[in-house]
This record gives C-alpha cells, sequence and structure tokens, in this order.
C-alpha cells in the first residue's frame, strides 16, 4: 500500500484529551460524528481542514493519557492515512493497530518534512519520501503485522473464530 | 537471573519461564470496564459471539456519570445494565450505594488479588498494581476481544525499579512523592515498562497511599505499576477476594531493570503539576499564591478516607475561600467519612460534598471550568480541556494542598496550615 498525504505537524505529548476531548467520550457514538471533533482542543486550522489522506507528523508520545479508543477512531473516521511519530503512547498505539489506522515509528520523520508538505508512505517497502529524500521505516513486528494485514482487531478477531 | 514482577507474573499466567521483550497470550483473571461498557458491548455483538467467554470474569463498574448527567449517558448505562443481564453476568456495579469510582470499589470488593492478570477499559486500571497484581488499560475493541475469546497479547515489558526509602514529612504525602518522580521520569519515561516500587518507604505506606502510586504509573507512560505484596496487602484482600487463584508474586533480587531510581522520602516536599502536562513538576513554594477559583478533592488518585482525613485536618474550623468540591472515591469511604466526622468537618468549611464517582476530572460534570479558570485538584490529569474547558488551567497536588489552597484562595503549602 502506498499513500501520498499533506503533512499536519505537532510536538511532542500531545495526549488523548486534546486528540478527543472527554465531554465528547460518553455523548458521541457515532463514528463519524467523532470525526467532526478530531484534535478539537490541539488545532483548529486541523479540526476545520483536515482531510482525508493528510498524514500526521508528530514528536515523542503521541497519544498519551486516556485510554479513550475514540482518540484512534476520530482521525481514522476523518480519513487521516498515517501517524508518523518518534513514539506513541502504549495504549493509543494499540488503540490504533486495533483500528486499523497505520502508525509509523521514526526518529527522524520530524526533520523530513514540514507542515503542508506533501510525502509519500510506501508500506511495503518502509519508505517515506518528501522533497526527494527517502526515510527507511522499520515493518512492524511480526505478531502485530496478522493485525494490520486484517484491518484491525475485530476483523482480525472475527477471521481467527471462522466468522469473518 | 532471576525475573522482575511483569516476567514472574505474566509467566505464572502463560506457564514458563519468560523475559522482557518475548510476546505472549495470556487469559485475563478479571476484565474491568465502566460506563464505556455499552459501547463495548456493540463492538462485541459485532464479532459474531452469542456469549462472552466467562461472564464471572466481568466485572463492571458505573462510575464516569453517574448518576447520568444526560440522556446520552443513561443510554450507556442502559446498554450495560442489559448486556450485564444478558450475560448473566454477576459482577456489575450499578448506580447504587454500593458503587463507587472503579478503581476503588475493583479492591474494595476483592478483585484484585497477588499476582493476577487484570485488563481493564481504562487506564487507571495499572491502580491495583498496589495488591501485587498486574493490571494494566486497553482500548474498546480489545476488550470486546478478550470478552469474546478469553484471550489478549503482551509484551513482556521491561522494567524500572523505583526505590524510596524512609518516611514523608508531615503535610506530604504519597502524592508529592509520585508527582515529583514524574517529574523526573517524565510522561513517556516509563513507555511501555512495568514500574515496580521497593524500599522500606514503600513498605512504610498504607495501601492507599500505594493506590495514590500505582495509579499515577500511566502518567509515566507505563504498561503497569506495583508495590511488594506484603502483610499490609494480605490484611486488606482477607475475606474479600472473588477468586482463589492468586499468589504473592515478587521481583526477585537479581532481576535485571531497564533503569533504577532512588529517593529518600526524608527529601520529598509538597509539589504540583504545572498546566498542562503531568510531568511538569514544582516544588509548591515555586508556585505559591497562584490564584484558583476552584479546588477538587477526590478521584480514583487521591479520593481515599485518607484523603479526606487530610482535608478535614486543614479546613476543620476553617473556612474556604474558593468553590470546593469534595467527591468520596467509593460510597463506603463516604459512609465512613460521614460517619467519623470528616463530611461535617469539610461541609462546616463550606465546601460540597458530591456523590460518588468520577465527577470533573474527566469534564463531564460535577465541578468543570469557565475559560480562564484556575483548579487546584487532587486527579491526575491536567490536560489542556481536561475539566471543561480548553482555556482553563489545573494544577495536581496532593488533598493536604488543594485544601490549604481551597481556604486561602491561592496555591498554598499545607505545611503552613498545620503551623509547621
Amino acid at each position: 500500500m502506498k499513500i501520498r498525504g499533506r503533512v499536519w505537524k505537532y510536538g511532542d505529548d500531545v495526549n488523548t484529551d486534546v486528540i478527543f476531548p472527554g465531554k465528547y467520550t460518553y455523548t458521541v457514538k457515532d463514528r463519524a460524528e467523532m470525526a467532526k471533533y478530531a484534535l478539537e482542543d490541539l488545532d483548529a486550522d486541523f479540526n476545520k481542514n483536515a482531510g482525508p489522506g493528510d498524514i500526521i507528523v508528530a514528536g515523542k508520545n503521541w497519544g498519551c493519557g486516556s485510554s479513550r479508543e475514540q482518540a484512534a477512531i476520530c482521525l481514522k473516521e476523518r480519513g487521516i492515512g498515517a501517524i508518523i511519530a518518534r513514539s506513541f503512547a502504549r495504549i493509543h498505539y494499540r488503540n490504533c493497530l486495533n483500528e486499523g489506522l497505520p502508525i509509523i515509528i521514526s526518529s527522524e520523520a520530524q526533520d523530513l518534512a514540514n507542515a503542508g508538505d506533501e510525502i509519500e508512505i510506501d508500506f511495503e517497502a518502509g519508505v517515506i519520501t518528501a522533497a526527494g529524500r527517502a526515510l527507511k521505516f522499520p515493518p512492524y513486528p511480526e505478531f502485530v503485522q496478522g493485525l494490520v494485514n486484517d484491518g484491525g482487531l475485530i476483523p482480525h478477531v472475527k477471521k481467527s473464530l471462522g466468522l469473518a | 537471573m532471576g525475573g522482575t514482577f511483569a516476567e514472574k507474573a505474566l509467566g505464572r499466567s502463560v506457564g514458563r519461564t519468560l523475559r522482557a521483550n518475548e510476546v505472549v497470550t495470556v487469559e485475563p483473571d478479571f476484565c474491568m470496564s465502566h460506563d464505556n461498557t455499552g459501547p463495548i458491548s456493540r463492538t462485541f455483538k459485532k464479532i459474531g459471539v452469542k456469549n462472552v467467554w466467562d461472564p464471572k470474569r466481568l466485572v463492571v463498574i458505573l462510575d464516569h456519570g453517574v448518576p447520568a448527567p444526560s440522556s446520552d449517558h443513561a443510554v450507556n448505562h442502559k446498554e450495560a445494565r442489559e448486556f450485564m443481564r444478558e450475560q448473566g453476568a454477576p459482577h456489575f456495579y450499578d448506580v447504587t450505594s454500593g458503587g463507587g469510582v472503579c478503581h476503588q470499589k475493583f479492591p474494595e470488593e476483592g478483585f484484585a488479588l497477588p499476582g493476577q492478570i487484570v485488563i481493564g477499559s481504562d487506564s487507571h486500571t495499572c491502580t491495583y498494581g498496589a495488591f501485587g497484581t498486574f493490571a494494566t488499560g486497553i482500548g474498546r475493541s480489545e476488550m470486546a476481544a478478550a470478552w469474546a475469546t478469553g484471550q489478549i497479547w503482551f509484551k513482556v515489558p521491561e522494567s524500572m525499579k523505583i526505590t524510596a526509602t524512609g518516611r514523608l514529612g508531615r503535610g506530604v504525602s504519597a502524592k508529592d512523592f509520585i508527582l515529583k518522580v514524574m517529574g523526573d521520569v517524565k510522561s513517556d519515561g516509563a513507555d511501555y515498562m512495568s514500574v515496580e516500587f521497593h524500599g522500606d518507604g514503600i513498605e512504610n505506606m498504607s495501601i492507599s497511599e500505594r493506590m495514590t502510586l500505582c495509579n499515577l504509573g500511566i502518567e509515566m507512560g507505563a504498561k503497569n505499576a506495583v508495590c511488594p505484596p506484603d502483610a499490609k496487602v494480605l490484611d486488606f484482600i482477607k475475606g474479600r477476594e472473588k477468586s482463589a487463584d492468586w499468589e504473592p508474586i515478587w521481583a526477585d533480587p537479581d532481576a535485571v531493570y531497564a533503569k533504577e531510581m532512588t529517593y529518600d522520602l526524608y527529601d520529598i516536599v509538597p509539589g504540583v503539576a504545572k498546566p498542562h502536562t503531568v510531568d511538569n513538576y514544582a516544588a509548591i513554594s515555586e508556585v505559591r499564591g497562584t490564584k484558583i477559583d476552584q479546588a477538587f478533592i477526590g478521584t480514583c488518585t487521591n479520593g481515599r478516607l485518607e484523603d479526606l482525613h487530610a482535608a478535614a485536618e486543614i479546613l476543620r474550623g476553617k473556612k474556604i475561600a474558593v468553590r470546593t468540591v469534595v467527591i468520596p472515591a467509593s460510597w463506603n469511604i463516604y459512609r465512613e467519612a460521614m460517619r467519623d466526622g470528616t463530611l461535617d468537618a469539610l461541609l462546616d468549611a463550606g465546601c460540597i460534598v458530591c456523590n460518588s464517582g468520577c465527577g470533573p476530572c474527566l469534564g463531564a460534570h460535577m465541578g468543570t471550568l469557565a475559560p480562564g479558570e484556575a483548579c487546584i485538584s487532587t486527579a491526575n490529569r491536567n490536560f489542556k480541556g481536561r475539566m471543561g474547558d480548553k482555556d482553563s488551567f489545573i494544577y495536581l497536588a496532593s488533598p493536604y494542598a488543594v485544601a490549604a489552597s481551597a481556604a486561602r484562595g491561592e496555591i498554598t503549602d499545607p505545611r503552613e496550615a498545620i503551623g509547621l
């Protein structure tokens, strides 16, 4: 799979409260509606203008804090193509994979692209391309790859139980 | 080479010796969920399995919006109630005087047991490490999958060893210690790790204080946090156990750690986490005099009887200068605090006492903030917008410090309030 999209760039320690505010966690139930509140308390520009295929490039510890899975769902439903970060907080890392939202750990991606740049990600080859420069990233661990291939945890579990 | 707590606890579950970074699939002893049980049950139904793998292992405790502050919340509660009934799952804690905050009720009811594996669809599930439990937070899809299959995968975490010696001074609490640790470790310093608390400083602490430490493990990124299952733990769980299959497990002396840190508790001073990150530590002297609009005493971090006693010790005979919300972490605590006069002391000071639950911690109800307002809180998160408006400010502190600050309307060193 290859994707190409516009970069939204953020710093370190972006928490799930600003990705999807707590006041909506028990009132917004429709997955598509969750997309409306993505990054509402972090970046009004993103909240208004981010669109399908866009790529988030962040610093360390993206998605720290609450385990709320809506933080992954709202970005997935918004059509975000991938999140690239120096590191991910553990629960959010699992939530993104479980929702079938591609994530990439890269210590150098932040230096590679600026906000608004178009970048390309080739998941099979494990390469991010930006402004003519290419950056390799490691494949998912084997045990995660199965999840990713099936498009997330629920399809993966259905398949493993013979219910797909 | 000996094992860490995480290596040994996960190893016990799979019946073989494990080392950090191996990937294992385990069967959880208990699965905790709260108001999110409704949405999880909807995802569970999408899988296509009719029955959960073991209804006795589900523990559902409603707490995030209780009593329901809106019909949307009420629908969640209704779905949870109906699902537990359909599944014949016995461990359901509804909106009654038998409830409370999930991370308080779960141990009170005897589900947090040494050596067991607990998953919870809430990040502060790590609190149960105070009882020697391997307990970790997960998302909603994973909980639905675990209900269906009885299995969850884990990478065996590397471990961080935090050793505390000595005793805390008067007016200084376990919260001040862990705020300092979080400031040093930073919010991702223990990412993916198991945090072990060792030393006589931890042995000297009560169960309540250890729960405060483990509760904040997630705020350093930890997978789980744990204290030794010593005599205090065994005494606490006696007569409450909801399972017989538990065993005190602790790290071997020659276990291998990714990182080790040591603190002398005598050196700890009252502290705060300033807005808007949990690792934005300052000694209280650095922020003394900062004006506040609200004080909040409660939550799974600091809503226990000892915490209410600490607040009452400061506020007895005084009047609050700003609105102060007090929320006991469970109805058992509420009743004890009512009986021993603690609630009267707080009410006499002008505090309001709300029903047990999460309250304003996650910005849902019962004390949310207006733009520009500042709150000093005993909770665990001070993220932007956490308690309501994105232009409000949250300082995290101990119950002593929150109470002392409530009395003056500005951030105050509690040692001044008790004449030290």
